[in-house]
């Protein structure tokens, strides 16, 4: 023991949370997308994101994965990594990440391929340029395509794969990079009712080793997966708890069906 | 196999090898009037064109692969071809006009008593060989290093690209520069202590072009079918997703632009002791359209496809420049404006599409 309580790039979640976002204000040309939003996920736990259109949903990932800087506001990956000194990359390599709301794959590479991107390895140029899968690393990708229900398919383009099948190579590519958090937007849009299932029993397989936060507007989906759900609102947590709590709470039925 | 399902590198490797070995040994070993003679034209015309092919292929891996327009490759083709001249300079000696043994004419000419510091060591070969692909690659990774990290993209990097031709252009017009203003470097005499203008040095640089386009191809097809060349193109079709792969996107540009740049600064060098010449126009913007021009016309994206485009365009351009030299500029617009509508993919990418369709 060297007497440090955490090795380095560890994340601290001794105190219950693992992503703490804190009076964040985002505002592009005036328009408040995020206003003094604070929010607190645990580690370990699935949550659902949902809100009205415009309440800052995809602003609120943009900030957490590092594509927009917040104007003001604090933003903690555990106690003590923050989120606001680093750039894309390196907040996905901390191990945070994101799957688009527009299935975003490499529709010329094969599924095979994608999942070898995502990997959870060296990412700098020349250790990608000598790269080469080893044993481990083989058996995780076919772990993954196992997972996701791409097996037959793994050698084919990513391109021909059907929009859910999209979706869920997405999720296979999250899965990948071993994140300790992943923040997933819309992911069963464009499925089939069955496919929708088997979404909702993977991402509850998911939970527990790591935190898991979906926005998503299917409520019937969120109902089926989310013990805890947050709504926003024009840019701060309107409410938080469970669905039962939230659908019967009268401020969230006057901001979805108006006044 | 090494070669497994790809019949066109096969060919393509084949055909080369064909080119650079057969056309100069059938020139050295017949006599003009056998049928298996090449003429020295034959042969100094291909051994531009391999260098030509080589430029493109570069050009195709920062196109191509990484979706980076970058329409001043000239630039770093033009380049290495100075650092070639200046070892050439550096033979004359004192066989020149003013018949100094240290200073260049043009210096002499200038009136300059001393060598600029940046000519030492130029008269050696090997030092000018690691200039070659030194000060090409060092200037792309300059550039690229400040306009990557600035996410500069799309037709603004275009653009950017092309001023940085046209500013090497107008700096080496300067007498002051130091290499040889608007007339450039000329008169070589002797390359490697051999006469620059005999047929056999003429046959060897072809073939060492031929070598040398090959060797590249080589590096080129393990480059973009490593890893590397799939992030590679991973960038070119969506670059958020992967930098939220925790890929350093810049980094990667970076790596393949400076690649790059030091092939086509290799092709200059092969290029100027071959044509006799290396002057300020080599930096002109209308040469970097015109690798864009070869490469779309070939196809992007396969490396093979560039190689054909280049030597396909810079035939033609010789035979209409003998024919109707008014026109050829016209003509090569037009081309590119019906490659580009009908053939997207270029003449191999529509070739490979309609082998695909037979089967």
């Amino acid at each position: 023991m060297n007497g440090l309580a955490l090795k380095p790039g560890q994340v601290d979640t001794s105190h219950g949370p693992i992503l703490y976002l804190e009076d964040v204000s985002v505002s592009f040309d005036g328009f408040k997308a995020l206003n003094k939003l604070s929010l607190y996920i645990d580690a370990g736990e699935l949550r659902c994101l949902i809100g009205p259109n415009g309440a800052g949903k995809t602003t609120l990932m943009d900030v957490i994965t590092g594509k927009t800087r917040p104007d003001t506001g604090s933003v903690f990956f555990g106690q003590t990594i923050d989120l606001l000194q680093m750039d894309e990359p390196a907040i996905a390599q901390a191990g945070i990440c994101r799957k688009f709301q527009k299935p975003s794959v490499f529709e010329m590479l094969s599924v095979f391929e994608n999942l070898e991107l995502a990997l959870a390895t060296d990412k700098g140029a020349w250790a990608t340029l000598f790269a080469k899968l080893n044993g481990t690393q083989r058996d995780r990708i076919e772990q993954v395509l196992e997972t996701i229900g791409l097996v037959e398919l793994r050698s084919q383009p990513a391109g021909i794969l059907s929009h859910g099948q999209k979706q869920w190579l997405e999720i296979g590519m999250l899965l990948m990079q071993e994140p300790k958090v992943m923040l997933v937007d819309e992911p069963i849009a464009g499925m089939t009712h069955q496919e929708v299932e088997r979404t909702a029993e993977l991402l509850l397989s998911l939970q527990g080793e790591r935190s898991i936060v979906v926005v998503e507007h299917d409520m019937e989906f969120v109902r089926s997966i989310a013990k805890h759900v947050t709504v926003l609102h024009e840019g701060s947590v309107l409410t938080e708890g469970t669905m039962d709590e939230v659908q019967n709470d009268p401020r969230v039925i006057q901001v979805y069906l108006g006044d | 196999m090494l070669f497994k399902n790809d019949k066109a590198t096969v060919w393509v490797l084949a055909v080369l090898a064909a080119i650079s070995l057969i056309v100069p040994l059938c020139n050295l070993i017949f006599a003009p009037g056998s049928p298996l003679y090449f003429s020295a034209y034959t042969v100094s015309l291909l051994g531009k064109y391999t260098t030509f092919a080589l430029l493109g292929m570069s050009l195709d891996l920062v196109w191509g692969y990484c979706g980076i327009l970058a329409l001043g490759h000239g630039a770093f083709f033009a380049l290495g071809g100075y650092m070639m001249g200046m070892y050439l300079m550096r033979q004359i000696g004192n066989r020149g006009v003013y018949g100094d043994p240290l200073l260049p004419d043009f210096m002499v000419f200038l009136d300059w008593k001393e060598l600029p510091w940046y000519w030492h060591g130029f008269d050696q070969f090997w030092f000018a060989a690691i200039m070659i692909v030194l000060v090409p690659g060092a200037l792309a990774f300059l550039f690229g290093w400040l306009a990557f990290r600035s996410r500069v993209t799309g037709v603004y990097l275009s653009i950017i690209t092309q001023a940085l031709t046209y500013a090497l252009l107008l700096a080496f017009f300067r007498n002051e520069m130091g290499f040889g203003g608007n007339n450039g470097l000329t008169d070589f005499k002797e390359i490697l202590g051999f006469n620059i203008q005999s047929d056999a040095v003429r046959a060897c640089l072809l073939m060492a072009s031929g070598m040398i386009l090959i060797l590249a191809f080589l590096a080129s097809r393990w480059v973009v079918n490593s890893k590397l060349g799939r992030v590679v193109r991973a960038i070119r079709d969506q670059e958020m997703r992967v930098r939220f792969l925790g890929y350093r996107v810049e980094m990667f540009k970076l790596w393949i632009f400076v690649f790059a740049a030091m092939l086509a600064g290799i092709a200059g060098a092969l290029y100027v002791p071959q044509v006799g010449i290396i002057n300020p126009s080599e930096f002109s913007p209308l040469n970097s359209l015109e690798i864009v021009i070869w490469v779309a016309i070939g196809g992007r994206g396969t490396l093979y496809g560039a190689i054909v485009g280049a030597v396909l365009v810079n035939y033609t351009k010789t035979l209409l420049t003998g024919w109707a030299p008014e026109i050829w500029l016209f003509f090569l617009g037009a081309t590119f404006i019906l490659v580009t509508v009908l053939l997207p993919d270029g003449l191999l990418g529509f070739w490979q599409r309609r082998l695909q369709e037979q089967k």
